[in-house]
């Protein structure tokens, strides 16, 4: 897996809540058999008309948002199904963060199978990122960046925004190594071959 | 000094738990790995590229569902990546020695429907599966939930889990459901006021005498849609409901009282306590349907479409108005005299025998109306030779239905099963998200009697003053 230490990045806004993961990859692209290729269906349905053509109206679709890699977003973001495609479409689109005051279970596990950071943090710091997003685009100035660093467990911008975040002390350390969980479990082997020895009769 | 009571999911959770390594997430033990072709391909590349086998081929069951069509199976499937995810599925479990109930299987259809009906899930087990619907088999008195792929790889190669230990939250509803209102109603009812995170990092244990006096079809579809909560496992104790459904199935213990005695040691201890605890009265519910693009955007059938811009909190108004856009719907509409174009009766949550025989009972002598389009997809193959065998579906296909296979079908329209864009559907199944059943379709999670009643009216009906024939 890749290692996640530390990553600046464009922001793109997704100003709704409840973003579940059948928007974030509608279900006629799980068919796939590989983990790659999903980033061109990432959002369909929002991010394309009919025709095909972009759709001007999302977000995600204005040129200031081109090449983003940390998306912010609103509560609740990836409610609704398991299926990693979610996670695996908005790496392969080009996100490595995604910033938001609440996630759905699943979706937040899944994120860290695929070297991306899930990041909490308050309502009221989620509102005032929209509010700086909006500011930069709005004034026409440089795309709105952020740095974020996983050893420090930090969100900072070039203006001053600074907060700390908390994270599962294994999870980061995973990311940082970018480490094989499989590999890291079955150097535990000894106690699951003790535990069904124990079971034998469930097992 | 005598040990500290102890939840259902607490003494799940022990008696599970692998080893808690310093610094690490704890490792969970998993006793039942249900698999589909949607989530499991990768999975088995990650094994075959790393040189692993699956661990406990034994404990692992695989079945094809979400892609299949509900369609005359001796067909070939038209779809050619449907097929390919299918066939992929097949030669993994050839290769990796897993149980497949494949199309041409008897026992074939929905995980969640297969898995309770063979007797697989039993009370006190732990178990996964690349499916956010796994909740169902907390029904029994498991602690059941789904997983990604990348997780599905790590059991396949482990037989256990990295799991923090979640919190616990209590749902008692008390009192008794009065006639016409169903296990369906009860939990849209739940998730309309829980919101649909106000479950998350939690496991619900469903308590009270309403959950205690439910079938164990009916406490399948409370669990099965605890996740629309954002409770990734929801749970009932066992009781003698339990046992007697489990008596006699396939897999069920073969010693099945020694069985029993101890599955009885697992329903939570006198003064247990939970991180959180809220009490609902069976009697406040009525038949649900909901309105917007999520399961908690529900009201009762008695109730109007609600104006979101009244919603105290931004977000719930910013989505109730997004939700009544694309719903194509307006404020203080009432519910009942919404006009519908499609039915479906199916899925994890609603396409079981009972749910079938809940819906052919209002269906019973009367037509589908001639706007609409109406069609029902049992849960597993078993579902589907039962309900023939009681007729059912000759009351289905003589009132204008469509009587399919097996499958997951238009719960979520992976296969040919879809909504036209701005069609109206009125769905026994789990998720009303935007686009769920096909782009444009716009979805109403209703129960099974509420669906049939809506297919014969060509709108949606209080079920509770259903003339019955």
């Amino acid at each position: 897996m890749q290692p996640f230490v530390t990553h600046t990045g464009l922001v793109a806004p997704l100003d709704r809540a409840n973003v579940d993961t059948d928007q974030i990859i509608p279900k006629q692209f799980l068919k796939r058999i590989e983990r790659t290729g999903f980033g061109q269906f990432l959002f369909f349905d929002w991010r394309f008309l009919d025709d095909g053509s972009s759709n001007p109206d999302f977000e995600l679709n204005r040129p200031e948002y081109a090449g983003a890699s940390i998306l912010l977003a609103r509560r609740n973001f990836g409610c609704g199904s398991s299926r990693e495609h979610a996670p695996w479409a908005l790496a392969d689109y080009g996100f490595r963060v995604v910033i938001a005051p609440t996630f759905a279970d699943i979706f937040f596990s899944n994120c860290f199978q695929n070297g991306m950071l899930p990041i909490r943090l308050a309502e009221e710091d989620v509102d005032e990122l929209f509010r700086r997003v909006a500011t930069a685009s709005e004034a026409g100035c440089e795309p709105y960046k952020l740095h974020v660093d996983l050893i420090a467990c930090t969100v900072v911008d070039e203006a001053g925004f600074m907060r700390t975040f908390s994270i599962d002390p294994f999870r980061r350390t995973c990311l940082l190594e970018g480490l094989d969980n499989i590999a890291l479990t079955l150097q535990h082997m000894d106690h699951i071959i003790a535990w069904e020895a124990a079971h034998a009769d469930v097992v | 000094m005598p040990a500290t009571p102890r939840t259902l999911l607490e003494k799940i959770w022990d008696s599970h738990l692998v080893c808690a390594p310093t610094g690490e997430q704890p490792i969970l033990y998993i006793d039942r790995h249900l698999v589909h072709e949607v989530t499991s391909a990768q999975a088995f590349e990650g094994l075959r590229v790393a040189g692993r086998r699956v661990r406990q081929p034994a404990a692992t069951f695989a079945t094809p569902d979400h892609n299949v069509p509900t369609t005359d199976r001796r067909l070939p499937i038209a779809d050619p990546i449907s097929k390919q995810q299918i066939d992929t599925l097949r030669n993994n479990c050839r290769e990796f020695g897993v149980r497949l109930f494949d199309l041409d299987n008897a026992d074939q259809g929905i995980v969640h429907v297969i898995g309770p009906e063979l007797g697989i899930t039993q009370p006190g087990m732990t178990i996964v599966c690349g499916d956010s619907h796994t909740a169902t088999h907390g029904a029994m008195g498991a602690l059941a939930f789904g997983i990604g792929t990348s997780e599905v790889e790590h059991v396949l190669a482990t037989q256990t889990l990295r799991q923090s230990k979640p919190h616990s939250l209590e749902v008692r509803v008390d009192g008794e459901l009065f006639p016409g209102v169903t296990a369906k109603d009860m939990v849209l009812f739940m998730i309309g006021r829980l919101s649909t995170e106000g479950g998350t990092g939690y496991v619900i244990e469903y308590t009270g005498s309403c959950v205690r006096s439910l079938s164990m079809e009916e406490r399948m579809t409370v669990c099965n849609m605890s996740i629309e909560a954002g409770a990734r496992a929801g749970m009932i104790a066992p009781d003698s409901v339990t046992y007697d459904y489990l008596r006699g199935r396939d897999f069920s213990p073969r010693d099945f009282d020694r069985a029993v005695a101890q599955w009885e040691k697992l329903p939570g201890d006198p003064g247990c306590t939970f991180d959180r605890v809220e009490v609902y009265r069976g009697a406040d519910v009525v038949p649900q349907v909901t309105w917007g693009t999520n399961p908690a955007q529900v009201v009762g059938i008695d109730a109007e479409v609600p104006a979101p811009e009244n919603f105290g909190d931004s977000s719930d108004r910013d989505s109730g108005l997004r939700a009544l856009e694309y719903m194509g719907l307006k404020s203080g509409t009432k519910i009942v005299d919404i006009p519908i174009d499609r039915v479906f009766i199916g899925s994890c949550t609603n396409g079981r025998i009972e749910d079938l025989r809940a819906a052919a009972s209002v269906v019973q002598g009367y037509r589908v109306a001639a706007r609409v389009h109406a069609m029902v997809v049992p849960g597993s193959g078993r579902v589907k030779r039962q309900a023939e065998q009681e007729g059912l579906d000759r009351v289905f296909t003589a009132a204008g239905f469509e009587w399919r296979e097996a499958g997951c079908s238009m719960c979520l329209g992976m296969n040919p099963d879809t909504l036209a864009p701005g069609e109206r559907c009125a769905s026994t199944s789990n998720r009303n998200f935007e686009g769920r059943q096909g782009k444009g379709g716009r979805t109403h999670l209703v129960s099974p009697a509420m669906a049939a009643a809506a297919a014969v009216t060509g709108h949606f009906v209080d079920i509770r003053g259903w003339r019955y024939c």
